[in-house]
């Protein structure tokens, strides 16, 4: 299949590979990644630190190249597009960057910063019409006028990731890559932006893809979630299902280690992982999650799972979903006494 | 570490520290007083902006000046006041006795140099050992935040964010601190390695008797690490007491109003509940309780004057009037 399946999504990507050249081989970033985001839609999407999700969010709007594969934007892909309809895109699709403090040129001003969009794509007709566009957009994302000439360096964390936000929203993308967009702020901020979010997609039909490890923001926030590991997508399914029946291994030791807001839950089932997680430079061939899997067999060592629909609109990628071996959740050796410190 | 000392391993009073902007004289904090004991794991939360980082650059004596001073105030580790050593003095402590980890792992970083010399740099910094041995310890602190060994000659660009945030971790473990002030060290990173770093920072307190300061917005971390917490609002502690009553009890509004904030893992809301109005203008703090024009409970008494802590309850302080008339809450 060459085009994009009929499926209604705004956002479709195939077979997508990225792959770095590093000193000991590939680093597969993102292997063979399928997912659609369709028109609308929230796609949460969670992982492993390292395991792609960065890679991916850059690659889907196109700041880095694919090593293989295709993302259809609107029906069309995105790496075939000429010189004008990228241009077209760049106004379409927009990120905002994990960190707040090296995306953001430390010698230009707030305004400054959330003017650039505009300035790039002559959005406005002058400077009067420019100011008074980051005035609307600070007000937006809750920046205080009086910060209109301050510099990156001297605001807070989360000042600086609500200016990515500002940035990122002042072109009116239809397509937003949300990269860890509210974790540097307090929660009474990050619940303001949320309910920005919110309300943008409903008054214009934004379509997100939203990176973070916060799973309460994650649960909260997406309609479906993406649960990466290791650069592949390993399970996938509507936000409140996954919550409630977790299939892969992986999915349910990231549940049982949330750590609870409260002091009077006691904590019942952590899964804690044990083993190595293998390097993504030549990975190995069958289940990328064997080694700290709890619930491994045989066939997970030569035979690596696809995703595969399990319920409707439930998909995973394990051969044997579900079936957590409880006898395996001893307390790992210590970090300090496996260090021998 | 005598009775005494142990109750006052770290005592910070009265402390202010401004920046000079072209907008104006940044109070970032402004009348902070907060103590913590041998041992103790504190959690510093509070508003974006309400001055925790800076609070922490002033205890590791890094306020970059100009624009930024201390205007008064005095910080004592074990006795003995920071702000008064010589700046050899301050550079010993640093790293060696303090070490932080510090919110953005990026300008913490070199580079253009491997990460496991930035790790066996902190060592050599600090101790006597050969080459060899050097980078072995590099390479097991690297191991210790779950990172393979072989990827220690990369670069920082080739590594994630959460990455980069443990190499952070990595370079501040090195020396065994006696205090640890980590700045925001598990927001870039999965709920499962999350786990094991806060694993990590729980053995250390046991084994090295470790004193913690862990800013953090995640209220379940704190929950699950801290012994106690202190809130802070525009350059002031509003709120303390040990993470149980804090947690049961919130006593101050902003406090309540952070808890309701939060998005819960069993309930299926739309809007999340957030606190009205802006935190206020830092270069021109009001008179009264900073928090009064958000705060659904304040009279007009509030905005005359700063209220002081008060003990709510044994142990739990929080700084607001309304507490007092309350008698109790
Ligand atoms: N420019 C690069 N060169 C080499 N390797 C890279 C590069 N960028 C990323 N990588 C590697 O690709 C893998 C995926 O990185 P990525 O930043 O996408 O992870 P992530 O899922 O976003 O992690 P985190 O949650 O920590 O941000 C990592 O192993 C990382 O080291
Ligand atoms: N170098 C600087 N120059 C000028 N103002 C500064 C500088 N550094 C910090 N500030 C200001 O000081 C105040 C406190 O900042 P600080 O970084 O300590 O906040 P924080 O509590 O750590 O916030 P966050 O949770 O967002 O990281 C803010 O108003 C900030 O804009
Ligand atoms: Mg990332
Ligand atoms: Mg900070």
């Amino acid at each position: 299949m060459n085009g994009p399946a009929d499926s209604g999504a705004l956002v479709e990507i195939r077979g997508l590979k990225k792959y770095f050249t590093v000193p000991h081989g590939l680093l597969q970033a993102v292997d063979d990644v399928n997912l659609s985001v369709a028109g609308g839609e929230t796609l949460g999407l969670v992982g492993e630190s390292g395991c792609g999700k960065s890679t991916l969010g850059r690659v889907v709007i196109r700041l880095l190249d694919a090593t293989e594969g295709s993302v259809f934007f609107d029906k069309e892909d995105i790496f075939l597009y000429n010189k004008k309809a990228l241009r077209n895109f760049r106004k379409r699709a927009q990120m905002v960057f994990q960190d707040p403090y090296s995306s953001l040129n430390p010698r230009f001003s707030v305004e400054q910063l959330i003017a650039e969009p505009l300035h790039i794509h002559r959005v406005c007709v002058n400077e009067r019409e420019t100011a008074a566009k980051v005035k609307t957009l600070m007000d937006i994302v809750g920046l205080a006028s009086r910060l209109t000439t301050s510099f990156p360096h001297e605001l807070d964390g989360g000042r600086r990731q609500r200016i990515g936000i500002a940035r990122a929203l002042a072109l009116n993308p239809e397509f937003i890559v949300l990269d860890e967009p509210v974790s540097a702020l307090d929660v009474c901020i990050q619940a303001q932006i949320l309910n920005l979010l919110h309300d943008l997609k409903d008054e214009f039909r934004y379509t997100y893809l939203f990176i973070t490890h916060d799973l309460s923001v994650i649960r909260h926030i997406s309609d479906r979630i993406a649960v990466m590991y290791l650069g592949k997508i390993i399970e996938l399914a509507d936000h409140l299902e996954i919550f409630i029946h977790p299939q892969h291994p992986y999915t349910q030791a990231l549940l049982s280690a949330i750590p609870l807001p409260n002091v009077d839950i006691p904590r019942a089932g952590r899964i804690i992982l044990e083993g190595d997680v293998p390097s993504p430079v030549n990975p190995p061939a069958g289940c990328r999650f064997y080694s700290r899997c709890p619930s491994r067999w045989d066939r997970c060592l030569g035979e690596a799972p696809v995703l595969r629909e399990l319920s409707p609109d439930h998909f995973l990628a394990c051969h044997f979903p579900g079936r957590v071996d409880k006898a395996k959740h001893i307390r790992p050796r210590t970090a300090l006494e496996s260090a021998e410190l | 570490m005598d009775q005494q000392q142990r109750e006052n391993f770290l005592e910070i009073r009265d402390l202010y520290v401004q920046y000079h902007t072209d907008t104006g004289l940044v109070k970032a904090v402004d009348g902070l007083n907060l103590s913590l004991a041998g041992g103790e794991t504190l959690g510093l939360v509070g508003e974006t902006g309400a001055g925790k980082t800076t609070t922490a650059l002033a205890v590791m004596q890094l306020i970059a000046s100009p624009p930024g001073r201390i205007a008064g105030g005095s910080i004592f580790l074990q006795g003995e006041n920071l702000l008064k050593k010589s700046k050899e003095e301050q550079r010993h402590i640093r790293g060696g006795k303090i070490a932080m980890i510090f919110q953005d792992p990026m300008t913490s970083l070199n580079p253009v140099l491997p990460v496991q010399e930035q790790i066996a740099e902190m060592i050599r910094l600090h101790r006597k050992a050969d080459a060899d041995e050097v980078l072995k310890k590099a390479r097991d602190m690297l191991s210790l935040v779950g990172i393979r060994p072989e990827r220690g000659s990369e670069y920082p660009h080739q590594f994630s964010g959460g990455m980069k945030q443990r190499v952070v971790i990595a370079i501040a473990l090195a020396c065994n601190p006696t205090l640890l002030i980590a700045d925001e060290p598990t927001t870039a990173l999965d709920v499962t390695i999350q786990a094991q770093v806060l694993e990590l920072m729980r053995e250390l307190r046991q084994h090295f008797n470790t004193s913690t300061i862990l800013i953090s917005h995640d209220l379940g971390v704190v929950a699950e690490l801290c012994d106690s917490v202190a809130i802070m609002y525009a350059g002031r502690i509003v709120e303390k007491a040990d993470t149980k009553n804090l947690f049961r009890r919130p006593l101050h509004p902003y406090t309540q109003g952070l808890f309701r904030s939060v998005p819960d893992l069993t309930g299926n809301v739309r809007r999340l509940d957030t606190i009205a109005g802006l935190p206020p203008d830092p270069t021109n703090l009001p008179p009264g309780c900073c928090f009064a024009s958000r705060c659904n409970i304040a009279e007009p008494d509030c905005s005359r004057s700063r209220p002081s802590m008060i003990e709510g309850e044994t142990g739990h302080f929080a700084a607001c009037f309304k507490l007092g008339k309350r008698g109790g809450v």
